[in-house]
């Protein structure tokens, strides 16, 4: 239906411009939850209903959900959307977004220069889909479970917080030499004051 | 069974990319940036969509679902790395990570920097 698609692209638009312009992080995954349910309606619309699901699952669930572990992780609060305001000025976008302004509608003229063609949707079932996948498609099922599991073997080696263990001259101002010297110094005045 | 202007789909599907775009340009949060990376993705992602259920095949589809894996392992590895950079550097910002970048050598180092000059000590310590 032209109309619900209609509709729902002009969702995705404009959430998508509240995501870039908020300036707290949590505002901005609200916000960018409302653009992938939208996305998820023009693939509805489009006629294809398995990638609808997988986009609410997999976007709106799962990598949103990342992302706000991430952000409780990191501890961000009211001076960090502070710093964004001050970060965020007019000289700093206007540059950037007047030159990619000029390349949208370039890349609009292009698009509208071809004549418009009216196509049917026919509804692409979740059946054939996977016949393909499984079909021609296999080589690339596997490519993507190497890629998926480099993926989770990165994050997880990355994410490990391990302590820099740096030699004792390359530490700042040799402080950790001064308090070896000092604990030894303790311990060998210890006996004479028990005495 | 519905009519559509096929052009409207792939205007929407630039119109966000270029969002995205804009997005990853103007801001200095990491987050942000990975934020915007994953609206691009998703706006390829509406592309194929859309020529995939322009001919009818499911093969805009199967891209869809690669692109859907790739965002996913990208935003895990790229979210590791925000939080080992945020314990490191104690910032996202990032114009504040620039640990790679050579100083700028100056005439005084460049003068003491003759191996000759400098006593073994001092430079093991």
């Amino acid at each position: 239906m032209p109309i619900l698609f209609y509709i729902a692209s002009l969702v995705a638009i404009v959430s998508t411009i509240m995501v870039i312009t908020r300036y707290n992080p949590i505002h901005a995954l609200l916000y960018l939850v409302v653009s992938f349910m939208a996305a998820a309606l023009i693939f509805l619309s489009l006629g294809a209903p398995f990638i609808a699901a997988l986009e609410v699952i997999v976007y709106a669930g799962a990598i949103i959900v990342l992302f706000i572990f991430v952000l409780m992780m990191l501890n961000v609060g009211s001076e960090t959307a502070q710093q964004e305001k001050q970060w965020l000025q007019p000289k700093v976008w206007i540059g950037p977004s007047l030159l990619t302004l000029v390349l949208l509608v370039e890349l609009g003229l292009l698009l509208l220069k071809g004549k418009a063609a009216t196509m049917q949707v026919p509804e692409v079932l979740p059946r054939t889909v996977s016949v393909s996948l499984y079909r021609e498609y296999i080589m690339a099922v596997e490519l993507i479970g190497f890629l998926l599991m480099a993926g989770i073997v990165g994050a997880a080696h990355i994410g490990k917080h391990t302590k820099r263990h740096l030699h004792r001259y390359l530490q700042a101002d040799g402080t950790s030499k001064k308090e070896v010297t000092e604990q030894t110094e303790i311990v060998v005045n210890e006996p004479t004051t028990i005495e | 069974m519905s009519l559509f202007n096929s052009q409207a789909v792939l205007l929407v599907a630039a119109v966000l990319f270029v969002l995205g775009l804009v997005g990853a340009l103007t801001r200095k949060n990491l987050i942000f940036i990975l934020i915007s990376i994953e609206i691009m993705l998703n706006a390829s992602g509406i592309a194929f969509i859309a020529a995939g259920s322009r001919w009818g095949q499911p093969d805009g589809q199967i891209m869809f679902l690669f692109i859907l894996a790739m965002a996913a392992s990208e935003v895990s590895v790229g979210l590791a790395l925000v939080l080992q950079i945020n314990h490191q550097h104690k910032t996202l910002d990032v114009e504040k990570l620039s640990a790679l970048k050579d100083e700028i050598a100056t005439e005084q180092d460049l003068a003491s920097s003759d191996a000759s000059n400098i006593p073994v000590a001092t430079l093991y310590g």
